[in-house]
């Protein structure tokens, strides 16, 4: 079955192939609060990007906004409703340029 | 209202349907101003790989012979994936010049270049944050730097559209009705490709496979997964992608990266795209909700065109002819609104009698219940049939030296029995409707 390790091995090597602009601010927000109470963490498994991690130490959502390719299933499948996301801002974010 | 506007239609997102609506605006010799948030255009979209160009003729009339291509998708294959192999159906069509294969970096560009010269403003690096509304109608937009005041807006800010949700024109979607799919350009030698696929070296054919089945590698260990493999060919790139219901995945705990490095190892895949290289990765949402998850097509002042109204056959994997068409009659719309001096929704409602006239609406109309009746089967089309299939063929081509009468027999008996006779019923039941949703379609 999937390994969750190879998997994230597999996309951060993907994502070295994609160009991005990079914002200096995040343009996804998640709502901690709420996140804690989230039993399923949906948003750490169904990003094509990896975008979201748990931290060890806190327990809280990371996001590494900087990967995203903007695709916005995370929005959709999150089940608390709790990520506020926007498009990064003007001339920021992902390139596609083979696509 | 009072306002003093500063163009007479405004666009947001210069994809397929906001460029064609912009163009069309533009030759009536309306000022239009498209605005994309992208500094390149095309740079944020995904697909999988053909335009169709009987749209992109209506779209830009005499400028279509500008349009420069990578190769002409002149051969379709609808492939069966099972362990071992697959089960293919091909149709070649060597005249066809239905569809072509361009990268949507190079598409939106030279759309953009036309509209430009057609007289659209075209204002790329900018985004929208808010639709300006007043008295419940829109009159223009807020981007992060200035405001622009039109009578008519027109959303074409894809599948995502932040903006129609803002003003409540459409409820959100849930994650069965969404497709996540994720694409890697794979980079071969143009040579390569042409040997591979049995093409001619004047990019004048193409092939286009869309596979299904999930009954092999560790795909086959997730329950109920719907999704389909599409192939385009390049001039000397392969475009390899995955498509996949949202809400399958979430229940499945699924990552959509491991499904794609699944189907590449499949024994009928992985020759194909062997010795490429992954020159990049990319991922997009698909509308899937179709005609029952449609927003409200129009509002005083506004218009939703493409994606984000959810235009799409996932069934046929159609979708920039409904996002060029959708934006052109949104654009017919707005010119004769325009003329008349009144925008009020009933005027713009215009847009959606023509929609209802055109094969958008008929479409989305006759495959409203279609992917919701093979997503319930999505089990029977995923890993019972593609397996089944494949025993039949084995019987007929194994020359095993045993009767075949005894063996189709025993395969009939089989069939019915670890089938059910109810599951038989329900699975001829359901495609039979599908049919019938078409046959008596509009």
């Amino acid at each position: 079955m999937q390994n969750d390790k190879e998997n994230s091995k597999s996309i951060q090597n993907k994502l070295s192939t994609v160009k991005y602009n990079c914002d200096d601010s995040t343009h996804l927000i998640v709502s901690q609060e709420k996140c804690a109470k989230c039993k399923d963490k949906t948003c750490t498994y169904i990003c094509p990007a990896g975008v979201y991690s748990v931290d060890e130490n806190t327990g809280e959502i990371v996001v590494q906004y900087e990967n995203c390719l903007e695709c916005g299933a995370c929005r959709i499948a999150c089940p608390k409703h709790a990520i506020d996301w926007n498009y990064p801002h003007a001339g920021c974010g992902v390139i596609f340029k083979n696509n | 209202m009072d306002i003093n506007y500063n163009a007479d239609s405004i666009i947001v997102g210069a994809g397929p349907a906001g460029i064609s609506a912009a163009l069309e605006i533009a030759r009536a010799g309306k000022r239009v101003v498209l605005i994309e948030r992208s500094p390149h255009p095309g740079a944020k979209n995904m697909y999988g790989g053909s335009v169709y160009t009987h749209a992109l003729k209506e779209i830009l009339k005499e400028d279509f012979d500008l349009i420069k291509y990578e190769r002409i998708i002149t051969s379709h294959t609808w492939s069966f994936l099972n362990e071992k192999g697959s089960f293919e159906m091909t149709y070649n069509n060597n005249d066809s010049t239905a569809s072509y294969a361009v990268k949507r970096f190079n598409l939106e560009k030279q759309l953009i270049e036309i509209a430009k010269k057609r007289g659209v403003y075209y204002i790329p690096n900018t985004l929208v944050k808010e639709l300006l509304v007043q008295n419940g109608t829109v009159y223009g937009v807020k981007t992060e730097l200035e405001e622009y005041y039109a009578p008519v807006t027109i959303l074409a800010d894809g599948v995502n559209s932040l903006l129609a949700r803002k003003i409540n024109l459409r409820s959100d979607f849930k994650p069965q009705d969404m497709i996540l799919s994720v694409k890697e350009a794979i980079k071969l030698d143009k040579k390569t490709i042409e040997e591979r696929f049995n093409l001619k070296e004047d990019c004048s054919n193409g092939v286009n496979k869309q596979y299904f089945g999930t009954n092999f590698g560790y795909l086959k260990c997730i329950k109920n997964l719907f999704m389909m493999t599409f192939l385009y060919t390049f001039k000397d790139t392969l475009m390899l992608g995955v498509g996949a219901n949202l809400g399958d995945l979430t229940k499945n705990k699924i990552n959509i990266n491991f499904v794609i490095d699944e189907v590449k190892k499949h024994p009928d895949i992985a020759p194909l795209i062997k010795g490429g290289e992954t020159i990049e990765y990319s991922a997009h949402l698909i509308p899937e909700g179709g005609f029952k998850k449609m927003p409200k097509l129009v509002t005083n002042g506004a218009i939703i065109v493409g994606d984000a109204a959810g235009f799409i056959n996932s069934v046929h994997f159609e979708g920039t002819n409904f996002a060029l068409m959708s934006g052109k009659y949104a654009g017919e719309t707005a010119v004769s609104a325009l003329d008349s001096g009144t925008y009020t929704e009933q005027v713009l409602s215009a847009y959606v009698k023509k929609l209802e006239n055109s094969f958008i609406l008929k479409d989305l109309y006759s495959y409203r219940n279609i992917i919701e009746r093979l997503h319930s089967r999505s089990n029977s089309l995923s890993v019972y049939y593609p397996n089944k299939i494949a025993e039949l063929f084995e019987i007929i081509t194994d020359a095993n030296c045993i009767s075949k009468a005894s063996q189709i027999r025993k395969y009939m008996f089989d069939f019915l029995k670890e089938r059910g006779l109810r599951e038989v019923v329900k699975d001829m039941f359901a495609f039979s409707k599908c049919g019938a949703d078409v046959f008596f379609g509009k």
